[in-house]
């Protein structure tokens, strides 16, 4: 167990593709960190200089104290989950465990000892002779797990592990690695492209886009209060709303002027005003409260299940609006509808940096 | 589903007539004695000389100085063999593992290099090669049969290609799991080439086994003779008026071909096993 401090690390390919641009994250011990953005934003690359994969092209890792830049993969004590597992395909699940403390020269009592509990806490006893080709995805993600967990690591590395299962075997191992990490206690970073996981894991999400943090903070903070609208619309499902908007004196209007009104309390010339689907009340007519008020028609109406999302357009074009609605609730396409958000649910962003006003 | 007509069948029987009917003419053949053959040419039917041809040609010693005889060739040949492919196998695994895993300058250059190999078969280099292991003193020995053929393009090339499909996390869960290379190369890429590894045993073995022409320059000494080059022999010792020995020929060429058969119904499982199951 231990902390792991990344310092101003970047990453620079050949041909001066920088992938990873002056990243600084302080992980306290036992936390777990996920480190979320689209593909391509360098969350992989950075968890692989973590493990030692890739090499650092300036900056500095520590892990507990020690400088690691330098150190092999093999010395870092971190063991890693890989997305495809990458189990031993010829060794038996209880070779894919041992063969790293093999390695290491532990004794065969400890490292059979250390099996036998990584198997009870996982429940793969059972299939501790067999190969991973007979395994199921969900008992492969198991064992991968489980190499893991006999190293007994200062840190797990996770790059994307849920990611070949189906929905959900998906849902039942994202609740069973939180339980696990809280019960072991090892701090964790866990990479995902799914802000639903992230969310769902995190005790911090890092948000990254394009080799940057976009944003540091508790899944919840990050939620309520994104730091730019790259956040904004990565993070939550359905994504945030996102409106240009002018100010019309005191008033705010859409940029096509159409069916927008709201008050202008920032004191700037334009904005990118955000509204989550679920702040948005549909109100009988139109209405002058405090905050934002919309009038647009429905194209379409997506019930899944316990709520539903109305999808809806302004007469005159301009973006799609992304409403949630009690699930019983009935619209028909082309009806029109008059929507309103309080002050405190709209946020505001600078319309050139994308940045969040407050 | 497609219904089989005759003349596909027509086909395949022509197909199997002309793979088949040679073999079973040389081993009629072999059944019959040397007269009968001289006087009436091919033979199609069993002759009664079975037993006492084979004898002869596995135990009586023959040749120039009467020193060898089929036994003695059919080792020598065996050794050649496993030789040849066991000594193919492991320097060309070497060579890709070196290609595939580790950065080195030129590393594709090396690459396209030992594969142009492929356009200069033994035959092309084969008086140079000769004088290298003729000054190496290795004419007639063991070694100067087979050193100077082990290297292979061909493996290279075929370990080369499956060492690039093999998962590079598997690489690298590896190197967490503090394997170095050697530990890498032979806890878990020699392992996984297995099936691999087994169909190049099948054919360069058969490759092996079937040399001619480097034996034939580099062992002079009839005691290092292999049953392809002795066949030859056999036929070359026209003593005076003697009937050549066309009887003893055609039985040693029946031993000379089935050992590879063997080889390849032995392995067949392992070969399709390979192909079908995909262990990585």
């Amino acid at each position: 167990m231990a902390t792991i401090t990344l310092d101003t690390v970047r990453k620079v390919y050949a041909g001066d593709v920088e992938a990873v641009k002056g990243v600084s994250i302080d992980i306290a011990d036992s936390e777990f960190i996920v480190l979320v953005g689209p593909s391509g934003c360098g969350k992989s690359t950075l968890l692989r200089m973590i493990a030692g994969l890739e090499d650092i092209t300036t900056g500095e890792i520590k892990i507990g104290d020690r400088l690691v830049n330098k150190v092999d993969p093999a010395d870092r004590d971190i063991a890693m989950v890989f997305q495809n597992y990458a189990l031993y395909p010829h060794m038996s699940v209880y070779n894919n465990l041992a063969y790293g403390l093999k390695n290491r020269g532990m004794a065969k009592e400890e490292i059979d000892r250390r099996v036998k509990e990584a198997a009870r806490i996982l429940e793969i006893g059972d299939y501790l002779e067999r190969r991973p080709r007979a395994l199921s995805g969900g008992q492969r993600q198991r064992v991968a797990m489980g190499r893991a967990i006999v190293r007994e690591p200062a840190a797990f590395l996770f790059d994307e592990p849920l990611s070949n299962l189906d929905a959900k075997l998906r849902v039942q191992m994202r609740v069973e690695i939180k339980r696990l990490q809280q019960s072991l206690g090892t701090t964790s970073v866990y990479v995902t492209h799914d802000q639903l996981e992230a969310m769902t894991l995190a005790d911090r999400l890092v948000v990254l886009n394009g080799g940057n943090i976009e944003q540091i903070g508790a899944p919840i903070e990050v939620y309520d209060k994104p730091a730019s609208t790259f956040v904004a619309s990565f993070i939550g499902s359905p994504a945030m709303n996102l409106l240009n908007v002018k100010a019309d004196g005191d008033g705010l209007s859409l940029e096509n002027g159409a069916g927008l009104s709201g008050s202008n309390a920032k004191g700037k010339d334009s904005y990118i005003v955000g509204i989550r689907p679920e702040h948005l009340q549909v109100v009988d007519g139109p209405s002058s409260g405090d905050g934002v008020n919309l009038e647009v028609s429905v194209d379409v109406l997506e019930p899944v299940g316990a709520e539903s999302f109305v999808y809806a357009s302004f007469p005159d074009g301009g973006p799609e609006i992304v409403v949630r609605v009690s699930s019983h609730a009935r619209h028909e396409p082309g009806e029109k509808m008059h929507l309103h958000a309080d002050a405190k649910d709209v946020h505001f962003f600078d319309s050139s940096t994308g940045r969040r006003i407050d | 589903m497609y219904k089989l007509k005759i003349s596909d069948h027509l086909i395949l029987l022509t197909g199997v007539f002309f793979m088949v009917a040679p073999v079973v003419l040389t081993f009629m053949t072999s059944t019959h004695d040397a007269i009968a053959i001289y006087k009436g040419g091919v033979q199609f039917l069993p002759g009664d000389k079975f037993l006492e041809n084979y004898e002869t040609v596995l135990f009586q010693a023959g040749g120039f100085t009467q020193e060898v005889n089929g036994f003695v060739m059919l080792k020598n040949s065996m050794i050649l063999g496993f030789g040849f492919a066991i000594g193919k196998i492991v320097i060309s695994m070497l060579a890709a593992y070196a290609i595939v895993y580790f950065r080195f300058p030129f590393a594709s250059v090396c690459f396209w290099i030992i594969f142009a190999t492929l356009l200069l078969p033994l035959e092309v280099r084969i008086l140079p090669s000769y004088e290298i292991v003729q000054s190496l003193g290795m004419v007639n020995t063991y070694s100067g049969l087979i050193v100077p053929l082990i290297a292979s393009a061909t493996g290279t090339f075929f370990f080369r290609q499956f060492f690039m499909s093999v998962p590079d996390e598997l690489l690298e869960a590896a190197r967490i799991d503090g394997a170095g290379p050697w530990k890498f190369f032979k806890d878990i890429l020699v392992p996984l080439s297995k099936t691999m590894i087994a169909a190049i045993f099948i054919i360069m073995f058969v490759f092996g086994w079937n040399q001619y022409l480097w034996p034939t320059l580099i062992t002079t000494d009839e005691s290092l003779f292999t049953l392809v080059r002795g066949i030859k022999q056999i036929l070359q010792v026209w003593v005076g008026a003697q009937i050549p020995a066309f009887n003893e020929a055609m039985a040693l060429a029946i031993l000379a071909m089935l050992p590879p058969v063997l080889i390849v119904v032995i392995f067949q499982s392992w070969f399709v096993k390979g192909l079908v199951e995909s262990d990585k």
